[in-house]
């Protein structure tokens, strides 16, 4: 993280809200209401403390994240990159930028195994889209490309998501 | 899927309200009844067309720790090394790659201690070194897709 804003812990009734949306939202006409009820508070102490996780980052968002094979994305290429440390702040937005581009982040080397610096998720509908996807990169990487490679999943082999009951609490 | 679906999944991908009645807010923007959306979103999560719905979280900020993990295997012992990885409830997604680095998973634990921990057995189980390949820095996050 470049913020250097001070950063909220959720507190344990957050942390109850948490566990209590992290398999969905209620598909009810007042679900935070069925949340509140739920966790025996109110229903605008449940809004309040939505928003205030909105406002300071513990949520990105409150939505909808399509599952990306069932709607024909079903080529992800996990492409990494060999980059200068000193321009890796100026390309690593760069790719972001890119539409087909779903993360962007750095990550540590080790030499001399593994070189790459620079990991970027791109995903298409066939293996030509994402292959395409892959050279417009490395075309707007220009000279500071130093190597790169793409890992295409062959397999999931375990898929639970991220889920605070699995943390021991 | 339809159109009123698709126009379903690009509205909710940018947001969902908090209110009283938010799926009747919603409804309302996208011309539908709070009924129907209620409906086409049970049916949507029912045919796993959408993986989430609800509040997204931003892992890091929940006050644990979270990795990425690479590990290099050879394929006649491959599917060992996945069970004893997997075994581990710490281990929320793994994945298999074309690449001599071929296993790839996300571990999170309550704390950075438990996640060098559970690295350590990893590495005592399965016999392999594991390369920790935590996020130096975020550039871009954006898991919303045009349908």
């Amino acid at each position: 993280m470049t913020s250097a804003t001070i950063i909220a812990l959720p507190d344990a009734t957050d942390r109850a809200l948490i566990v209590a949306t992290q398999s969905g939202l209620p598909l009810v006409p007042r679900p935070y209401h069925e949340l509140a009820e739920r966790l025996g508070i109110s229903a605008t102490e449940v809004m309040e403390r939505l928003t205030r996780m909105q406002q300071n980052g513990i949520i990105r968002r409150i939505g909808l994240v399509p599952n990306h094979y069932a709607l024909g994305y079903t080529f992800n290429g996990m492409t990494v990159w060999d980059v200068p440390d000193e321009r890796i702040h100026i390309l690593g937005p760069r790719l972001g930028a890119l539409p087909f581009v779903s993360h962007c982040y750095r990550r540590p080397r080790y030499l001399p195994d593994w070189p790459y610096n620079l990991f970027a998720m791109v995903h298409g509908r066939s293996r030509a889209e994402t292959d395409a996807q892959v050279e417009e990169i490395a075309h707007l990487l220009g000279a500071d490309n130093r190597g790169h490679a793409v890992l295409y999943s062959t397999r999931i082999l375990k898929k639970t998501g991220l889920r605070l009951g699995n943390r021991g609490d | 899927m339809d159109a009123v679906d698709r126009a379903i999944i690009n509205a909710l991908q940018e947001g969902f309200p908090v209110c009283e009645r938010p799926y009747a807010a919603a409804a309302e923007q996208l011309g539908i009844t709070e009924d129907d959306l209620l409906q086409r979103l049970a049916a949507l999560r029912e045919q796993k067309t959408i993986t989430r719905f609800g509040p997204l979280f931003h892992a890091e900020r929940l006050g644990g720790a979270l990795s990425l993990v690479a590990m290099r295997i050879p394929a006649e012992d491959f599917d060992r090394v996945a069970a004893l990885v997997n075994a581990h409830a710490e281990v929320a997604h793994n994945y298999e790659r074309a690449h001599a680095f071929n296993m790839w998973f996300v571990l999170a634990t309550e704390t950075e201690e438990e996640l060098q921990a559970t690295l350590r057995a990893i590495e005592a189980e399965t016999g392999y070194p594991v390369y920790n390949m935590p996020k130096l820095e975020e550039y871009y996050l954006n898991l919303r897709f045009a349908v």
